[in-house]
């Protein structure tokens, strides 16, 4: 187990300094000169330092040649100076934090609510493989994983916000409220947006896993052991069934990210997405920057996780052997 | 001597996309109390699809025939609820499948396999279950069992492994105990070991066992009385002696030919030409016919029926008659 | 499994059958736009934000234009972008997959570790910041979707190059002494197609999904030119008052997508008659 972990330390490690290159390209190839926007007056009243322009310099990395540059930046940002924001002069880093809970927030109901649902449908869907209820919880599926999530998330704006009227269409918050109620309301729309396309890439994983497990032989041998078969399914093949699921959560992570920054914009939900969308199109560097490092670090926590506690659950993996079938 | 299973009639087919494959086609025998049992033919004669069935294990797209009966102790087995299977299931008969690596769930430790099966026949403690699982362990010879039982099926060696999938039949003491292929995946040493081990065991109890194996040679001295199929269908059954020492079908006789022995030295191994039918589409004659080198014309067409040769030696040869009954 | 054997199972099967004849129609429809009356860029004002009428079927925009007519040049965009990456991505995948396969030991090592990382990076966010820098023109989004989808194609192509690998044919010519470019051309690609058609049919799946939600969000197909999503993006204001706006092409990308997604996953069942029974 320890030497599983290590191992995927250093496999993070060297995915995070491949995108913290990919993120410092972004500055570096980026036309002209950056800081034009900083001491520009027809961009901003707000008029810099030398002494602070100089420093923007470094944690930008403008100075000394690439490698020089690269070093420092990536040294100011694992130090946690992420510099400020090109548009409005505020740190990068408590900007992005003061969202970053809105944006977890969004993708751990949404996370929450599709293995709330995969699971059931996913082994019912298995279990009675090609009778009538896999054929349409399959069906359901495929639209799922085909659906665009913008297109279905204003379909469910028409539908719920501006003909019947009972949930909100933007935001996060009704001005002037303060109450978790108000945010679960604007929640609802989002949140179902969000799962849809992961939960329906989970019942089709959960599925065939269940379809394939069941035909084990060790299903056989509890079931000659006078085992009664539903307790058979929820003793051995659900188990084994939801392992995967674990690393198949991990490894969605990415989509689970992506994608709730397309329903941030279509809900105009003020998370991380926004911000980004924000960023990119008032050419922000510093923020972009800021948001890729800070996502990229999020995914690689969740996909962490997910594989630590996959080697929790296997005994297989706990005990650092590789698993002959499975 | 009485008996404890008697089949009848069985027939078992499967609707696949090839079409509808007949695994087993009107076979009937008997099997003595407190006796070994071998079923003997190669893979693909039925012979476990015979076991699964006695277990009843055969599910969609199996279909068992209308008109077979299995009689258990006298009841018919294949009347039964599902509540009633569960509770014939593991208590009075078992099954053990032919590599306990698959056969046994990877994520769940020997000690729950086993306590498993206690707890869902008996009301026990966990305790109690534990402990009668670590004597089932010392039982087949597992050293350290009381270690063992926390350990999962891929900490274990193969005959190991084996052992402790016995240790898990043999659990509640079952009247009737099916072996199929119990020892084809290990190492010759280590299967004869096991084979000794449940020799021994089968003396002690007094417990019935079917043996199911495509090996001749391990036979020999295990079990009392064997049946002999092909593609199917029985062609032979008889005690051993009958057996090895008065074959009456050409299939039987081929298949000792087949079984390497130590008393004809420098003798050639002989090998049966051809291969078995398809199943999909079965001959109407003797399902030997192809490959026998004894065939008459009235093999190819008509199925030979039951001639029994001496008290309980029965064979369907058109060679031994097999044609008393003109149907 | 040969050949026709394939096509038989294909055709049997109802629903590959539908996807199959429901992809032909809107590929045939997108190709015949020019047959429309209508001009897909015309403004005319006077009869903006109409809802279905006969003299327009699915009524107009915020600036007049047909919509059916819009959808029908949108779909050109959204499929021919879609097509263009995915034959990228089969190709470039198709490439590294069977040299990984074949080469195995630190060739394979390497392009695995770096598919690893592809497959764990958001990857439509990277293409938002990249393309915020690059020249949006439709060339760079085709490559843009390619350079982020080809890992897939490659995964399942070196699987597959695998256990090629181990046939006899291929062992046979390497005993015969055929050169390693040679096996590759002759034996293992035209083994290999079967998979890759299955990871193409995918690809486009996909490829029309991301194109779609780039541009919605404004980072894909640029103005003048109007896919599915970007047509999307501009009904987005006007759902209140004219909703068929917006039903209409995301509509129509769900249609594609979802076609392409269930004939992708019934070749893959024909292939793998495990997973099929």
């Amino acid at each position: 187990m320890r030497d599983f972990i290590v191992k995927r330390l250093a496999q993070m490690a060297s995915v995070f300094v491949i995108v913290s290159m990919f993120a410092f390209s972004i500055i570096y190839f980026s036309p002209g000169d950056p800081l034009y926007l900083y001491t520009s007056p027809s961009v901003s009243t707000y008029k810099m330092s030398e002494e602070q322009l100089d420093d923007m310099r470094a944690s930008l990395g403008l100075r000394g040649n690439v490698a020089q540059r690269y070093i420092n930046w990536a040294g100011k940002m694992l130090k946690g100076d992420w510099g400020l924001s090109i548009s409005n002069h505020q740190p990068v880093k408590k900007q992005i934090l003061d969202r970053l809970p809105n944006t977890i927030g969004l993708m751990g109901a949404a996370l929450l609510l599709s293995v709330l649902i995969a699971i059931p449908l996913g082994l019912l869907a298995g279990y009675h493989k090609n009778r009538w209820i896999d054929n349409l919880i399959s069906a359901v599926s495929y639209l799922g994983i085909s659906l665009p999530a913008f297109w279905f998330g204003i379909m469910l704006i028409i539908v719920f916000s501006l003909n019947l009227g009972w949930l909100p269409s933007a935001g996060m918050r009704t001005i002037g409220v303060e109450s978790a109620l108000d945010v679960i309301r604007h929640g609802i729309l989002p949140v179902i947006v969000l799962s849809v396309n992961n939960t329906a890439v989970f019942v089709r994983y959960i599925r065939s896993n269940t379809i394939e497990q069941k035909e084990e032989e060790y299903v056989m041998t509890a079931i000659s052991k006078g085992v009664p078969k539903t307790q058979v399914l929820l003793r051995h093949v659900l188990k084994n069934c939801l392992l995967p699921i674990i690393t198949m959560v991990g490894m969605n992570f990415g989509t689970l990210i992506t994608g709730s920054f397309i329903v941030e914009s279509v809900f105009g939900w003020p998370g991380l997405g926004t911000l980004c969308m924000d960023a990119i199109n008032s050419r922000d560097y510093t923020m972009i920057m800021g948001i890729t490092m800070l996502t990229c670090i999020v995914l690689l926590i969740g996909n962490f996780l997910a594989d630590i506690l996959y080697g929790l659950a296997d005994p297989r993996i706990k005990q650092g052997k590789e698993a002959r079938n499975g | 001597m009485s008996k404890i299973l008697q089949v009848k009639n069985l027939s078992v087919h499967f609707d696949t996309h090839a079409g509808k494959i007949q695994a087993v086609r009107d076979v009937s025998f008997g099997i003595r109390e407190k006796k070994v049992t071998a079923i003997v033919g190669e893979s693909g004669c039925g012979k476990s699809v015979t076991a699964k069935t006695i277990m009843g294990l055969i599910q969609r797209p199996g279909v068992i025939a209308e008109e077979s009966r299995i009689f258990f102790q006298g009841e018919d087995i294949l009347t039964y609820t599902e509540k009633q299977w569960e509770d014939y299931r593991g208590q009075r008969c078992s099954i053990v499948f032919q590599d306990a690596l698959t056969a046994l769930n990877p994520t769940m430790n020997i000690g729950k396999q086993i306590t498993e099966k206690i707890r869902v026949h008996r009301r026990t403690s966990r305790q109690e279950a534990w402990q009668e699982g670590i004597r089932m362990l010392e039982q087949v010879g597992i050293p350290g069992a009381a270690m063992r039982m926390r350990q999962y099926p891929h900490e274990f060696s193969g005959g190991m492994r084996q052992r402790a999938m016995i240790a898990i039949a043999l659990t509640l003491h079952p009247q009737l105990l099916i072996a199929d292929e119990p020892t084809t995946a290990l190492d010759v040493t280590i299967q004869a070991d096991i084979l000794e081990m449940m020799k021994e065991i089968q003396k002690e109890q007094g417990m019935t066992i079917i043996l199911i194996t495509h090996d001749l040679g391990i036979v020999a001295d295990f079990a009392q009385d064997i049946i002999v199929m092909y593609a199917g269908k029985i062609v032979e059954k008889g005690s051993a002696e009958d057996i090895f020492y008065h074959p009456a079908h050409p299939y039987t006789e081929a298949l000792l030919r087949a079984v390497p022995r130590l008393d004809i030295l420098g003798g050639q191994l002989e090998t049966i030409e051809g291969a078995p039918p398809n199943m999909a589409a079965p001959p109407t004659g003797c399902p030997f016919a192809d490959r026998c080198k004894k065939r008459l014309p009235v093999c190819e067409t008509r199925s030979p029926q039951e001639t029994e040769l001496a008290e309980g030696h029965q064979v369907f040869c058109w060679l031994q008659g097999g044609n008393d009954d003109d149907r | 499994m040969d050949k026709r054997a394939m096509k038989k199972i294909f055709f049997s099967n109802k629903m590959t059958v539908v996807c199959a004849v429901l992809l032909l129609l809107v590929i045939l429809a997108s190709l015949l736009a020019p047959l429309s009356p209508y001009d897909p860029d015309a403004v005319n004002v006077s009869e903006k934000l109409q809802g279905m009428s006969g003299r327009h079927i699915l009524g107009t925009d915020d600036l007049g234009r047909d919509t059916f007519t819009r959808a029908l040049y949108g779909g050109r965009v959204s499929l021919l972008v879609g097509f263009a990456a995915m034959c990228v991505a089969v190709v470039f995948g198709t490439f590294i997959g069977t040299v990984s396969g074949f080469k195995g030991g630190k060739v394979d090592m390497l392009f695995m570790r770096i598919v690893d990382i592809f497959l764990s990076v958001p990857s439509l966010l990277f293409i938002i910041v990249v393309y915020a820098f690059m020249p949006r023109n439709m060339v760079t989004l085709v490559l843009m979707l390619a350079f982020f989808s080809w890992t897939k194609v490659a995964r399942v192509v070196r699987a597959q190059t695998l256990s090629l690998k181990e046939r006899d044919f291929v062992v046979a010519a390497k005993a015969l002494g055929v050169r390693q470019s040679t096996i590759i051309r002759r034996h293992i690609i035209p083994n290999l197609m079967p998979q890759v058609i299955v990871a193409a049919s995918l690809s486009i799946a996909n490829a029309i999904l991301d194109e779609s939600a780039l541009s919605f969000l404004g980072y894909g197909v640029q103005l003048p030119m109007a896919s599915w999503g970007s047509m999307l993006q501009s009904a987005q204001q006007y759902i209140l008052h004219n909703p068929i706006l917006a039903v209409v092409p995301g509509t129509l990308i769900l249609i594609t997508v979802l076609c392409f997604n269930v004939m992708g996953d019934m070749l893959q069942q024909i292939l793998d008659p495990k997973l099929a029974e």
